[in-house]
């Protein structure tokens, strides 16, 4: 029997406030323990939460990002349960009513040995703000269990999808899109090891061809899409195996363990809980008004598929190359601003992605640290479209650059690498050549245009490289035909 | 000076007669000398509230003192005060010490009144005696053989035996005015959302509300225009604009339309009480009031479903008292759950248990929309009644309780008779109105005490300064309020 698998992603993405989501201590990660925990943090009795604004603004752009639905109303209600890291024995969440209901998220799987690279637009179920919770600290004290509450009360955005994907590669390029997305409108600063970004993954497996769903399990706190793409394919195979062994599959909350690659079930029984969900009668409905959807609307930045549009129609870029492009802002920016420095579009978005992303991938690191800024590289870009250097020499240029070397031209000087596009110096190369290889010419003259090729590569050759391709063409043909 | 009005203790300290450390010493020596027979104190710290006194002497002697600057009062032990032991009647906070000011207390502390103590109440204000404290009982002043009525017993009780000036309580479905009806002094429980309920300890905050306990309306009034106002970190304080209280004090009640609701006069409410009620409302119409009778057909409901929301908010509100972080935890256990679970059997008594279990059972699933969902929507149903009740008058009036302070130990065993106690005051505190009580006269018990009876007065939303002019205009002609308890003079 051929299985199909069945992928939804439950996300928890910390959101860039300054102060907590009901009181006013500060969100900074890394404080020594209880230093951020204020009254409100340490659910002192008497205390009282006040939703933060930059919070829902947050979950507003998020939703206009996504074309949600953003009811008028939603509504916090508590989530009920004891936990010594979980001050008030209740989570402020959102349930039946979220801030951002059905919208959805464009992701581009890419391409593999079997399939080729595609589209796919995955449904989003809901978004709804919630606090997290604080951390208990095991083995700091002999014998005793700390509890550091600094992160209690941190502003989480919980983005939920339908089950859309069908396998770990979608599910990954969805995080992937989802994460990408969450920093270019700056509301997460997308930090996965610091738990900024994490995702639970429902799987569950199925008959192809049949609709119903399977019993799902969830992979809990998935912080790097290496673990989740391991941690699905594992699972996956795992229900198919229990499955085809005549087993059945129990829902289960479960953990990934990055040392062995596998998955594995927590001892808790996430079905008996009862969390005794009810409105929270210390917070009132949250009402979201047009003026204010409008507000957050004015500080939105172009989105990816907006930008990758007005690529493909204002700069010629191809769709692959936008797309590319447009995969964070980071380097969409990187990419305006080497536009806006007088680099070519089209050679700016080949030397961005071709030269500057692809060093930087193999090193592991992000735009932010590429070593050549954007205006540099449109020096370089200028150099190759004003045709002062060919784009092979441009590599060489370019290792030079990414080393140390930041002045273009002082480079393409000391390596010789400028192209001769005198008229009169070409004149003379191609004089030289049409008289060292009559037999080519006449073989030309013949019809055989592979002639002219090799004329061609004989007048590069002579010029050590250096002449202007397209100036050795225009007058090899000129006296050729003349 | 003990039975002086808060009007006149402050034109005593404006005109030197008396310095506020002189006139807190009188409260600490009466509270020495009769706090034994009532209990109405939890904590006292002398130093402090003489520390307070003489910073308000100061401002006297500047000359930037306000009505309440220097003047003894009493806090119910449900607000936090910082550097004071805050218990809320619980041994589960029987150690603990707030390190904040509830917005309550910073209003007293800004107009300069000085905090005699922490009073005595019903653990987590859950009780209608005051005997559910773990701190013990407090006794009605007017017999001590009887309960002052709770949960703000210890305020009630304190203000009866004149141990403070005034005080503050709280009513989630009656802890004002049932006190202030069964120990015969005047109590407001504001609009909910007028007095701001940060750093006062939740028990169901929906109901919950904040109010002063004095001798009379214009006491009252006093303290309104100081505890009153918009407060931005409780997210359910109304940004109403700031009302001088005292402003209507004295308007003629001419063509004031009384309603009288039919189902607060019928069966189960005391001969005796209805007899004191039908002379202040003769009372009234000498003032020139004009009666109709309304109904409010959903009242009876009021009981059920208060007994079905405040817990199922109590049950999570209290849920914070773990163990782990402050308050009680047990001395011995084997593991994180029976921390858990010794700390709460032995931190909470038992009718807090009981509201716990009836709160989290409404909540479970399966049991919500029966439960939880229903007594929502007849809580809109009883609003409405009181919406509808108002097009044909300006103010209800009618028992506060439907009899006089009972023998402490009488109801214990029989909860439901205790909860019937506020089946006069809860349906306000649901509609989320005004009310208050005022004392009307007394009754003869059976073994031949006066126990005070009190008039409920309950008003539209906001409408308190109107409700302060039905008292007091009742008290320029009537003495009821300045009766003080035999023993206590």
């Amino acid at each position: 029997m051929e299985w199909e698998v069945v992928i939804g992603l439950e996300t928890h993405a910390q959101l860039k406030t300054k102060t907590k989501i009901f009181s006013g201590a500060s969100t900074a990660y890394g404080a020594e323990p209880n230093t951020q925990a204020c009254e409100v943090s340490t659910a002192l009795p008497g205390v009282l939460p006040v939703l933060n604004k930059e919070a829902v603004e947050c979950a507003i752009k998020f939703g206009l990002a996504i074309g949600a639905e953003l009811p008028k109303l939603s509504v916090f209600s508590r989530k009920n349960y004891f936990y010594p890291d979980l001050p008030k024995g209740y989570q402020i969440s959102q349930f039946e009513l979220p801030i951002v209901g059905k919208g959805k998220v464009t992701i581009q799987v890419p391409e593999t040995k079997n399939q080729p690279a595609y589209e796919k637009v995955i449904g989003i179920t809901r978004a709804h703000l919630e606090e997290d919770a604080g951390k208990s600290v095991h083995g700091a004290v002999e014998g005793m269990s700390g509890i550091d509450l600094n992160r209690a009360g941190t502003p989480l955005l919980e983005i939920v999808t339908e089950p859309d994907m069908r396998s770990a590669a979608e599910a990954v390029a969805y995080a992937k899109k989802l994460h990408e997305l969450v920093q270019w409108i700056d509301i997460c600063d997308g930090n996965m090891q610091e738990g900024s970004f994490r995702c639970d993954v429902n799987v569950s497996v199925r008959a192809k061809g049949t609709t119903e769903l399977g019993t799902r399990r969830e992979i809990k706190n998935l912080n790097s899409f290496k673990f989740m793409q391991q941690a699905i394919a594992y699972e996956t195979q795992w229900q198919i195996e229990t499955l085809e062994d005549g087993g059945t599959i129990e829902q289960a909350t479960i953990l990934f363990n990055p040392d062995t690659g596998e998955t594995k079930a927590m001892r808790s029984k996430e079905g008996a809980n009862d969390y005794r969900y009810f409105p929270d009668p210390d917070l009132l409905p949250l009402e979201v008004t047009e003026a204010d959807k409008a507000r957050v609307q004015a500080d939105m930045p172009e989105l990816p598929l907006a930008m990758k549009a007005r690529f493909e129609s204002e700069y010629a870029l191809s769709a692959y190359d936008a797309i590319a492009i447009t995969s964070s802002r980071a380097v969409a920016g990187y990419f305006v601003d080497t536009i806006n420095a007088g680099g070519d579009p089209k050679l700016a978005a080949n030397w961005v992605m071709g030269g500057i992303t692809a060093k930087l991938n193999t090193e592991g690191k992000s735009i932010a640290d590429s070593p050549i800024d954007a205006a540099t590289l449109a020096q370089l870009v200028k150099r190759i479209s004003d045709g002062t250097i060919s784009n092979n020499a441009g590599k060489q240029v370019f290792e030079a650059m990414w080393t140390g070397g930041l002045d273009v031209d002082a480079i393409i000087e000391e390596k010789g690498l400028k192209q001769v596009s005198d008229t009169g110096a070409i004149e003379a190369l191609v004089n030289e050549v049409l008289a060292a290889n009559q037999a080519m010419v006449e073989e030309y003259k013949a019809g055989k245009q592979k002639a002219f090729n090799a004329l061609v590569g004989q007048t590069m050759k002579a010029s050590k490289g250096k002449a202007n391709p397209a100036q050795v063409n225009q007058v090899l043909k000129k006296k050729l035909d003349a | 000076m003990i039975n002086q009005s808060l009007k006149q203790l402050s034109q005593m300290l404006a005109s030197k007669e008396v310095s506020s450390v002189e006139m807190t010493q009188t409260f600490l020596d009466r509270i020495k000398q009769y706090n034994p027979d009532i209990n109405a104190y939890i904590t006292l710290d002398e130093d402090k509230s003489l520390a307070q006194a003489k910073a308000a002497d100061g401002i006297l002697a500047a000359g930037t003192a306000t009505p309440l600057t220097g003047i003894p009062m009493a806090q119910k032990d449900i607000f936090c005060a910082k550097d004071w032991r805050t218990t809320c009647g619980s041994k589960m906070l029987e150690t603990f010490i707030a390190p904040y000011d509830a917005n309550v207390i910073t209003q007293f502390n800004h107009a300069g009144a000085v905090n005699l103590g922490k009073t005595n109440m019903d653990e987590f204000a859950m009780g209608s005696s005051n005997e559910t404290s773990y701190f013990g009982c407090v006794n009605n002043p007017w017999d001590l053989t009887r309960v002052p009525g709770g949960s703000s017993g210890g305020s009630a009780a304190a203000v009866a035996g004149r141990l403070c000036a005034a005080a503050t309580g709280t009513d989630t479905g009656g802890s004002i005015r049932q006190p202030a009806s069964l120990c015969g002094f005047t109590g407001l429980k504001p609009t909910y959302g007028l007095v701001s309920r940060y750093g006062m300890i939740a028990f169901a905050s929906s109901l919950d509300q904040a109010g002063p306990m004095a001798k009379s309306a214009e006491d009252c009034a006093l303290m309104m225009n100081v505890m009153a106002g918009f407060d931005e970190r409780d997210s359910t304080s109304l940004n109403h604009p700031k009302e001088d209280y005292t402003s209507k004090l004295n308007q003629p009640l001419t063509g004031l339309k009384v309603g009288l609701p039919k189902e607060y006069f019928a069966e189960g409410l005391d001969t005796d009480v209805a007899k004191v009620i039908d002379n202040a409302i003769a009372e009234y119409k000498k003032l020139g009031a004009e009666f109709v009778d309304i109904s409010l057909p959903n009242a009876g409901l009021s009981i059920p479903v208060y007994y079905v929301l405040a817990p199922a908010e109590a049950s999570t509100n209290l849920s914070r008292y773990d163990g782990v972080r402050y308050g009680h935890r047990a001395a011995e256990y084997d593991d994180l759950m029976d921390m858990y679970m010794k700390s709460r059997a032995e931190g909470f008594g038992d009718e807090v248990k009981r509201r716990i279990l009836i709160g989290t059972y409404v909540l479970s699933a399966g049991y919500y929309d029966a439960y939880y969902l229903k007594a929502q929507k007849i809580r809109h149903l009883i609003a409405d009644d009181f919406k509808a009740a108002y097009k044909k008058c300006d103010i209800i009036m009618g028992p506060t309780v439907p009899s006089t302070a009972f023998k402490t130990g009488e109801k214990t065993d029989d909860p439901v008779a205790m909860y019937l106690q506020d089946i006069y005051t809860i349906a306000t505190n649901l509609a989320g109105l005004p009310g208050m009580s005022i004392p009307a006269g007394f009754s003869k018990s059976s073994d031949g005490k006066d126990l005070p009876v009190g008039l409920q007065i309950i008003g539209s939303y906001f409408d308190e300064a109107r409700m302060l002019n039905v008292g007091h205009a009742y008290q320029q002609v009537t003495d009821w309020h300045t009766a003080m308890p035999e023993g206590f003079a």
